[in-house]
């Protein structure tokens, strides 16, 4: 510890903290890496029971007592389980606070009440229905179709890996690496806030599948190391000039120091 | 300095006395040696790290050469990463390593004593330029130039025009036919069918439900000489609002189907596609300049650099129920430019 | 010549007498070899310059062995999954192909990438060095001149080579700049046909760009630089003020060895860290953003950082009633002034710098000893307005990644650079100013009362004093060499016999424009001042309060360091302009008493 002591105001201890700093933010971006997650079964009379309770304790207040929609918030009849399964599991609903837009948190339900609220909201009227595990597995879906696809549909908000992007305001299209496949096939499907409506129509089931394979394809990282974000020449400048240009002044004044 | 006056005695004026009136440059600050300078020992130690740094750079090309042979790109993104990762570092050590090493020892056991260099004006002598413009002088004189005028006269015409005839192919050839009025057009034409982009699946009036987007190509897209051309120019956005949302202007009531609307998606500022859509403001977003546009009021600009609302292209259904154009776009679509409106 | 008898110092012996005698080389390397440098970190930066260009090149050569510069379509088949049976132009598919399937090939690209935003990073950083020493100052204003020039052409290196791979990313910018071109008036369209060879996209963009990128512009660049570094070389380089360092010479070390190992070393430094760049950081991924087709774009649409400016200012811009349309014909000034008039006139600011300096001052001597920035406060914060003016233009580039990572509208971030981009360069020409005056305010006062010591010394009558150490001599040259500068001081309107003199109109403008730059400004300390101050010094030591003496002009530094700026009005008969040498009672001392 005295030899540390002694050195911290050697000229280098700058340049040594700085790629120490380096270190430790790649080690924790590393540790604290994407993880995937699963999907749902199939609801019962019981679940729509359960369901409603459940409504009627937190959703009531701002959607209606029957889910007709107030002057706060939109009806939810016939926004199937797939709408209610996207706000729920990705903890946007119940919504906390008011801003430019609904952010995701942690989730409020267990996956089991999150399925009966589902149930329920499905039971008032025809909507989308949850996915299941195979329209969402990545591993059958076509990458390159995805990326096609991803492209035309996604990358102007989303960015072309799906790191995110900024809309108007203060609203902005959030990064999708670590959005789960089905949050995926159900944001295209309902069109949650500023996000438009993608139905079967104008993206098949199929073409869905192959979006969440592109974007499932994005965690392996890139070929040529570190991402820097994924946020396009920006971020490459920023490293320019701080880490190429900080380095090199670093060595220049080395270079013309005089030596002791 | 001068003696320690009392405070009070002292004066500007009286301090002048015997003091220069500019500084005097002390001249290169002594030369002060280093450890390697003064003792063997260091110096020893300055040698063995100078070649310990160059036999460091030695292993770095090893390194390469081995993750050169030993660590194919492969097929996967790991891999390719990996080998990316050992090449480079192999590469950052080879070369990083001989310039520590040359600099460490210039700076260690390379004399290091300053020295001066005098200037000298860049300014050539008067004698050398009185020299110089006498043999221009004679030059011309021998050259006879002044005397024929007519001569000169010709001599700068031939040089003068024979480039053209490089320039003129050139030109005439550089911009393809030179035919700017294709800005005005593109390749939609009434009944050609909407058709999603990339795929070229035609679209029915019904497939597009309300706060849906579709990303537009005509149908025939493909079949053009130059699809990449037309696509920059045809390039729609379709969609679809609850009609009681739509603000439509008189002449253009006509041009939507049931509340869906098709615009350009060429910008009016610039040319990028604009396409962020964002549902619940009907606001369209361009991602390069953020130009916001306003689609259920004419897709006017509401924010941004940009002038003008994109263009409309009219829309309606044909007897199978797919969408279709009903004309061209009625005014260029895209960034303005000087002839637009002509 | 007959003591050295080693085979290779034969040899060696041999060669040289060889190219000698066919050449004259002996009188370039007598001249030469031992020519002297200075030594210092900031006549380093262009280096770095220097020598990632020549890296550029390099990897550039490699690229080119492997790149196909074609827009015709093909099918993709390779190993990069998301990109298999996709139809692309040859451009990106060789792009791909180098950057997967050849061992090496990703390295060298990644490094050709990194290398160029570091050229264009170095040439700016460089830029500046010269810009805040005054190295441009006669003799070298042409250097400066071809130092610009080679800046426009790093852009457009940079800028055409970025678009060679032919994906969405940069083809979107290709777009822009078709729409940037169509609005300039009358011949805008005509323009767009001679770069796209007819309408955008085109077939003959790829090739026509690989031919400026690998061709065209890198030969100017060569050149230039060859032009560049003889200059450096005949006018020799400038050096910091310091002891012994003089107009007339030239204090450093030797090009041979210490410069071939210095500036040779430092190549390999540059080197290895642009391939630790390449090795560890992705740069430039066309893989992700696809081949170009016109209907898609990305969020986060954004040139290299070098072209960022032109983008900030083309997001800046209002829209609303900036585009005209007169006599039938369109004036889009909603995009001329961005992209056109705004760049134009910081591009030439910068040019012609030196060459307003010099007419200000009048000037027309040589100068070799570099300006520390402090002592030419106006100079030093033009430099720092006209970079805070490019930073806004950086950051409105990139509005919309600030308005993602920092949770903001980017609505507000494009109003408040709107407004900061007026006034961000006045505050930091105004604050750059003070800190200049300030910093020269602290070296007068260093040099009159020397290094606060921190000992306490406790007098018998009970007073207490701090010890200050007189600055030693290199320390007090440093900060008293300079010379300074004064508004001018002109000759009247009309001579002795009331004639009307020629040229009395752009002498006044000359004065007017001197004033501005040299109004504000706090003088050296000159011997006098110093005698004065060693003896008041003690007193000062002492503790007693300043005393003035009989209309004498003492320099009052404590006041003068506390309520600002020493202000001279040179309006008043311009008693204070420039009257040559009359140290101790002249304008230096009068110009510090206010």
């Amino acid at each position: 510890m005295k030899a540390l002591a002694a050195r911290r105001h050697h000229r280098l201890a700058p340049l040594v903290l700085l790629l120490l700093a380096l270190l430790v933010t790649g080690g924790l971006y590393a540790a604290l890496a994407p993880s995937p997650a699963t999907a749902a079964s199939t609801p019962t009379a019981d679940d729509v029971a359960t369901g409603e309770k459940l409504f009627q304790a937190s959703c009531a207040t701002c959607h209606g007592l029957n889910a007709q929609g107030t002057q706060d918030a939109p009806s939810l009849i016939g926004v199937g389980a797939a709408s209610v399964d996207f706000q729920v599991s990705t903890g946007r609903m119940p919504m906390q606070a008011n801003g430019p837009q609904v952010i995701a948190k942690p989730p409020q339900f267990a996956e089991e009440e999150t399925r009966q609220l589902a149930a329920y909201v499905a039971s008032l009227g025809p909507g989308p229905a949850i996915p299941t595990d195979e329209m969402v597995d990545p591993s059958k879906g076509d990458p390159a179709n995805g990326m096609a696809l991803f492209r035309t549909n996604c990358a102007m908000c989303h960015n072309a890996v799906g790191a995110g992007g900024a809309l108007s305001k203060g609203k902005y299209a959030p990064d999708l690496r670590e959005t789960s496949p089905v949050a995926i096939y159900e944001a295209m499907q309902t069109g949650p806030q500023s996000m438009p409506v993608f139905n079967d129509a104008t993206l098949t089931p199929e073409e869905k599948r192959d979006i969440i394979a592109y974007v499932d394809e994005q965690r392996a990282g890139s070929p040529g190391g570190a991402q820097l974000g994924a946020l396009g020449p920006v971020s490459e400048g920023l490293w320019v000039w701080v880490l190429g240009m900080g380095l090199l002044i670093g060595c220049a004044v080395w270079i013309g120091a005089k030596s002791s | 300095m001068s003696t320690h006056n009392h405070p009070t005695d002292v004066t500007v004026t009286g301090a002048t006395d015997g003091v220069p009136a500019v500084f005097t440059d002390p001249g290169i600050p002594h030369h002060r040696d280093r450890q390697s300078d003064l003792h063997p020992a260091a110096e020893k130690r300055a040698e063995r790290q100078v070649t310990l740094l160059f036999g460091l750079s030695v292993l770095g090309t090893i390194g390469f050469l081995v993750a050169y042979f030993t660590v194919p790109p492969g097929e996967t993104v790991a891999s390719m990463r990996l080998s990316n990762l050992l090449l480079g570092l192999g590469l950052f050590l080879a070369m990083f390593a001989i310039g520590i090493a040359a600099v460490h020892w210039a700076k260690s056991l390379m004399n290091a004593h300053e020295k001066a260099e005098d200037r000298h004006e860049l300014r050539s002598s008067d004698t050398t330029r009185t020299a110089a413009v006498e043999m221009l002088r004679e030059g011309t004189e021998d050259s006879s130039i002044g005397r024929r005028g007519v001569l000169k006269g010709a001599m700068v015409s031939a040089l003068a025009l024979a480039p053209l005839s490089v320039a003129v192919p050139l030109i005439g050839e550089v911009g393809e036919d030179w035919d700017v009025s294709k800005f005005k057009s593109t390749m939609w034409r009434k009944g050609t069918r909407l058709a999603i982009d990339p795929s070229g699946r035609p679209i029915r009036a019904a497939d597009v439900t309300i706060g849906s987007v579709v990303h537009v190509i005509p149908e025939n897209l493909s079949e053009a000489e130059h699809p990449l051309d037309e696509k920059a120019k045809a390039v729609v956005l379709l969609v679809r609002l609850d009609p009681r949302d739509l603000k439509e202007a008189e002449d253009r009531k006509g041009w939507s189907y049931e509340g869906i609307v098709a615009y350009s998606k060429i910008c009016t500022h610039v040319g990028c596609p604009v396409s962020l859509y964002e549902q619940q403001t009907h606001h369209l977003l361009c991602p390069c300049h953020q130009s916001t546009f306003d689609v259920a009021d004419g897709a006017k600009v509401v924010f941004g650099p940009a002038n003008r609302p994109l263009p409309q292209l009219p829309i309606e259904v044909d007897d199978e129920g797919y969408l279709v154009a009903q004309s061209d776009f009625t005014e260029p679509i895209g960034p303005s430019y000087w002839e637009r409106l002509r | 010549m007959t003591t050295t008898t080693s085979p290779a110092a034969k040899a060696a012996g041999g060669t040289a007498d060889y190219l000698d005698q066919r050449t004259g080389l002996g009188a370039a390397v007598k001249g030469l070899s031992r020519k002297i440098f200075p030594d210092h970190w900031s006549f380093l930066l262009g280096e770095i310059a220097l020598y990632s260009f020549i890296v550029i090149l390099i990897s550039g050569v490699f690229l080119t062995l492997f790149f196909v510069p074609s827009m015709a379509e093909t099918d993709y088949e390779g190993p990069w999954a998301a990109m298999n049976g996709v139809e692309m132009s040859e451009a990106f598919a060789s792009t791909l192909r180098l950057s997967f399937e050849v061992r090496g090939g990703l390295l060298m690209r990644q490094i050709h990438h990194w290398a160029a935003l570091l050229f264009m990073a170095s040439i700016v950083t460089h830029m500046m060095r010269v810009f805040f020493t005054g190295a441009f100052r006669k003799p070298r204003e042409l250097n400066w001149l071809i130092g610009f020039t080679l800046m426009i052409l790093g852009l457009a290196a940079g800028f055409s080579g970025y678009s060679l791979p032919d994906d969405v990313l940069s083809g979107n910018g290709l777009r822009i700049t078709d729409g940037v071109v169509r609005s300039i008036p009358i011949i805008g369209s005509y323009l767009s046909y001679f770069i796209f060879g007819g309408e955008f996209p085109g077939q003959d963009l790829i090739p026509r760009l690989f031919i400026v990128h690998v061709l065209l512009v890198p030969a100017i660049i060569l050149a230039l630089v060859g032009l560049h570094l003889f200059l450096v070389f005949l006018q020799k380089h400038t050096q910091y003020p310091g002891g012994g360092r003089t107009n007339t010479n030239v204090v450093g070390f030797p090009l041979f060895p210490i410069y071939v190992a210095k500036a040779g070393g430092f190549f390999f430094i540059v080197f290895g860290v642009i391939a630790l760049m390449a090795a560890t950081m992705t740069i430039n991924p066309v893989w992700n953003y696809g081949p170009y087709d016109p209907s898609p774009v990305g969020a986060g649409a954004q040139p290299d950082w070098y072209m960022l400016f032109l983008e900030g200012s083309l997001r800046l811009m209002p829209g609303q009633g900036t585009e005209w349309v007169i006599g039938g014909y369109t004036l889009s000034l909603n995009v001329l002034i961005p992209a056109v008039v705004v760049p134009g006139i910081l591009f030439t600011a910068l040019a012609a710098y030196p060459f307003i300096e010099q007419f200000v001052t009048g000037d027309k001597r040589e100068h070799h000893v570099l300006d520390r920035p402090r002592n030419v406060p106006f100079r030093t914060a033009t430099g720092v307005a006209i970079l805070t003016a490019f930073f806004i233009l950086v950051l409105a580039g990139s509005n919309d990644l600030i308005a993602t990572q920092f949770d903001l509208s980017i609505n507000d971030i494009t109003w408040t650079f709107r407004v900061l981009f007026f006034v961000a360069p006045v505050l930091a020409f105004w604050i750059t100013k003070r800190i200049c005056l300030g910093l020269q305010r602290k070296d007068r006062e260093l040099v009159l009362h020397g290094h606060e010591t921190g000992r306490i010394v406790r007098f018998a009558h009970g007073e207490y004093i701090e010890v200050h150490r007189p600055l030693d001599d290199q320390e007090r040259w440093l900060r008293v060499s300079q010379e300074p500068n004064r508004p001018l001081e002109i000759e009247p309107a009309e001579d002795s016999r009331g004639v009307r003199r020629k040229g009395y109109r752009k002498d006044v403008l000359r004065q007017r424009l001197s004033r501005i730059f040299f109004e504000d400004r706090v003088e050296p300390v000159t011997p006098a001042e110093l005698a004065a101050a060693h003896s008041h010094g003690e007193h000062d030591a002492l503790g007693s309060v300043h005393q003035t003496h009989g209309g004498a002009n003492v320099p009052e530094l404590d006041q003068a360091g506390t309520d600002g700026v020493p202000t001279v009005t040179a309006a008043g008969g311009g008693r204070r302009l420039a009257e040559p040498e009359t140290p101790q009672q002249g304008p230096g001392a009068d110009a510090r008493n206010h």
